[in-house]
């Protein structure tokens, strides 16, 4: 064969293995609002950056006739490319391929690329579109999932790891999904679960479509497994592309730097604070009010909305932002909302992002199902996690900081480098109702109007312990600031904490609860 | 912007609900003589009778769940009072099996 002639070659094979499952399979892909494989990391990738790995390799299953079965690219697309200039490592799952369905050298395809992402380190994205695992290549594909989860758990804190689920992820494949930082979701498209309607139906008689156990919307409102939700694909990859401006490339570097931004000026922090502490407002406003560009990415918008999580930029450069959400269930914290912050502080602390937090809280939510769900050792982890965390710690406390609460949202005493106070807040104990019935109790039971002297009480309580000024007389709160004051005393604090270094004791890793 | 109200240590704050907290299960003492399904499955062989005297420990049930023949023994003693399943039955998680006087 001339030269020319093996290069033509190449290229007929290159062409041939890249055509997925054929037309048949493709139409049927599209037809279900979906895009295959490549096109989907065209999409997310910048234009023409792709570089795709082993695109000739072939699974080795001789069982079930499967020898004579050539199943292109083995049913996933792997390779590298950039987002905004930067590389990242990717996979693509081909549900065009035999359903998608996870081989031994399947798997291995996207073991390599994972093992290739830790060693450069970089961020590592996955677009899960599969059935399951193949089943005429029994437990090789079991093995296959297992490597794959080993390696997630190997790349946790270390590179970002980002899942798009584009279709199915059923079964055990879906731990992958859980094991990475942050789950995309698209609408209708998304199905997530361990045991699909089939079985649920079988075994319990239960009749449920996919959507409903297991669609976008149950994931971004309902479990909590996904962190951000859009209406198509497209969507779907311009917020990945949105969230890595935010985040840092591993866990060596830092997010990058853009230029300072004055927020939005129709976010006035006088006009959205009620001074009554139990009348609501949307604490996004308040972030808003403070970041570059008031520009907010929220993370699991949907889910525990008694807090708010998300990623901003101050003076330029990205800080983790948590804060209590007053027009949800008052702003308490309960076992999902404790769940979702640990969580994101984890990440933050990880990926050396400045953890800011807002806190008006009025304490923990009671209830019987509270504490039968466990709310002790799920609210243990927010303790934990701001403990744990050495990354620099700001904490602004708006208005009421109440009881255990108080001592959760990263009050001073769990190291928070920095703690101011508005005019407006309260800490204390607990809130002024409720301490005044308790210290008073025997005054208020004796008093001829018992009505009244309560609320004599509650007024004397509000006056001497609802303001911040106890707690900053004993230095638990470093300065009562104007409210007006608050984005240029951050600013100022993230320059004084830029080379923070706080050595721990050494441990193999904690036992943090869970 | 809000539309309810909660009650947290005798303050009432204006705010919304979710549905999770609207929707959660209130709670109820366990009656100790409703016999209940611990375990979605399928009822497999009925020991007892109705009427008939159990002491505690005794055999009562098979619930087969996820290819687990389950053997319940009464935790009292006592009289049935009624038997509301069948053999083949399938029953799902807390559902009511057998009653004690």
């Amino acid at each position: 064969m001339s030269l020319r002639k093996k290069i033509m070659d190449f290229f007929t094979r290159k062409s041939t293995a890249s055509t997925g499952g054929g037309d048949k399979a493709i139409q049927k892909q599209v037809s279900m609002g979906k895009l295959t494989a490549r096109q989907r990391l065209e999409v997310l990738l910048d234009p023409n950056s792709f570089h795709e790995y082993d695109l000739f390799v072939k699974h080795k299953c001789k069982d079930f006739n499967m020898d004579k079965k050539t199943l292109n690219a083995d049913g996933v697309v792997t390779g590298t490319g950039t987002i905004e200039g930067h590389p990242v490592c990717v996979f693509a799952q081909d549900f065009t391929v035999a359903g998608g369905s996870l081989g031994l050298m399947h798997a291995r395809k996207i073991t390599k690329i994972m093992d290739h992402a830790i060693k450069m380190g970089m961020p590592l994205i996955g677009i899960n579109d599969s059935g399951g695992a193949r089943i005429q290549e029994g437990v090789n594909s079991l093995a296959g999932y297992g490597e794959i989860f080993y390696r997630n758990t190997l790349a946790s804190g270390v590179i970002p790891q980002i899942s798009i689920v584009l279709g199915p992820c059923a079964g055990g494949a879906v731990y992958s999904p859980a094991l990475t930082d942050f789950v995309f979701v698209v609408d209708n498209i998304s199905k997530m679960f361990i045991t699909g309607p089939e079985v649920i139906k079988t075994v319990l008689g239960e009749d449920i479509s996919m959507e409903d156990l297991g669609g976008a919307k149950v994931q971004m409102e309902i479990s909590g497994n996904a962190h951000f939700f859009a209406e198509s694909e497209i969507e779907c990859f311009q917020q990945v592309r949105n969230l890595f401006t935010f985040i840092p490339w591993s866990n060596r570097k830092k997010a990058d730097s853009f230029p300072s931004k004055p927020p939005k000026a129709k976010f006035d922090i006088e006009r959205i604070i009620p001074a009554e502490a139990n009348k609501p407002y949307d604490i996004r406003d308040i972030i808003k009010a403070l970041v570059d560009d008031s520009d907010f990415l929220e993370v699991q918008d949907s889910w525990a909305a008694n807090i708010v999580i998300g990623f901003a930029r101050i003076n330029g450069d990205t800080v983790g932002i948590i804060g209590n959400q007053p027009l949800v269930l008052a702003g308490v914290l309960d076992v999902d909302s404790s769940d979702k912050v640990a969580r994101f502080i984890r990440f933050c602390d990880s990926f050396n992002i400045p953890l800011l937090t807002l806190v008006d809280i009025p304490g923990y939510l009671p209830g019987v199902d509270q504490e039968h769900s466990g709310v002790i050792r799920h609210g243990a982890k927010i303790l934990y996690a701001y403990s744990e965390a050495s990354v620099p710690k700001l904490t602004v406390i708006l208005r009421k900081a109440y009881g255990g609460g108080y001592i959760a949202m990263c009050s001073r005493h769990l190291g928070a480098d920095f703690v101011f106070a508005w005019p407006t807040a309260e800490i204390a104990v607990m809130g002024p109702e409720g301490a005044a019935n308790i210290i008073f109790r025997k005054e208020i039971m004796e008093a001829d109007d018992p009505d009244a002297m309560r609320k004599e009480k509650v007024a004397e309580y509000t006056e001497k312990f609802a303001n911040p000024y106890v707690a900053a007389s004993n230095g638990h709160v470093d300065a009562v600031i104007d409210p007006n004051e608050t984005r240029e005393a951050i600013i100022h604090s993230l320059k004084v904490a830029a080379q923070k270094k706080e050595p721990r004791p050494y441990k193999k890793h904690g036992v943090p609860p869970n | 912007m809000a539309k309810n109200k909660l009650n947290i240590d005798y303050t009432i704050y204006e705010t919304n609900l979710t549905k999770k907290f609207v929707n959660r299960k209130i709670y109820a003492p366990v009656n100790p003589k409703l016999v209940r399904a611990f375990i979605p499955g399928v009822i497999k062989t009925i020991y007892v009778k109705k009427d008939q005297k159990v002491k505690q420990g005794e055999k009562m049930f098979i619930l087969e769940a996820m290819k687990m023949q389950n053997i319940v023994y009464s935790h009292l003693e006592g009289k049935i009072k009624n038997i509301v399943i069948e053999p083949e039955q399938r029953v799902a998680k807390n559902e009511l099996l057998i009653e004690f006087e």
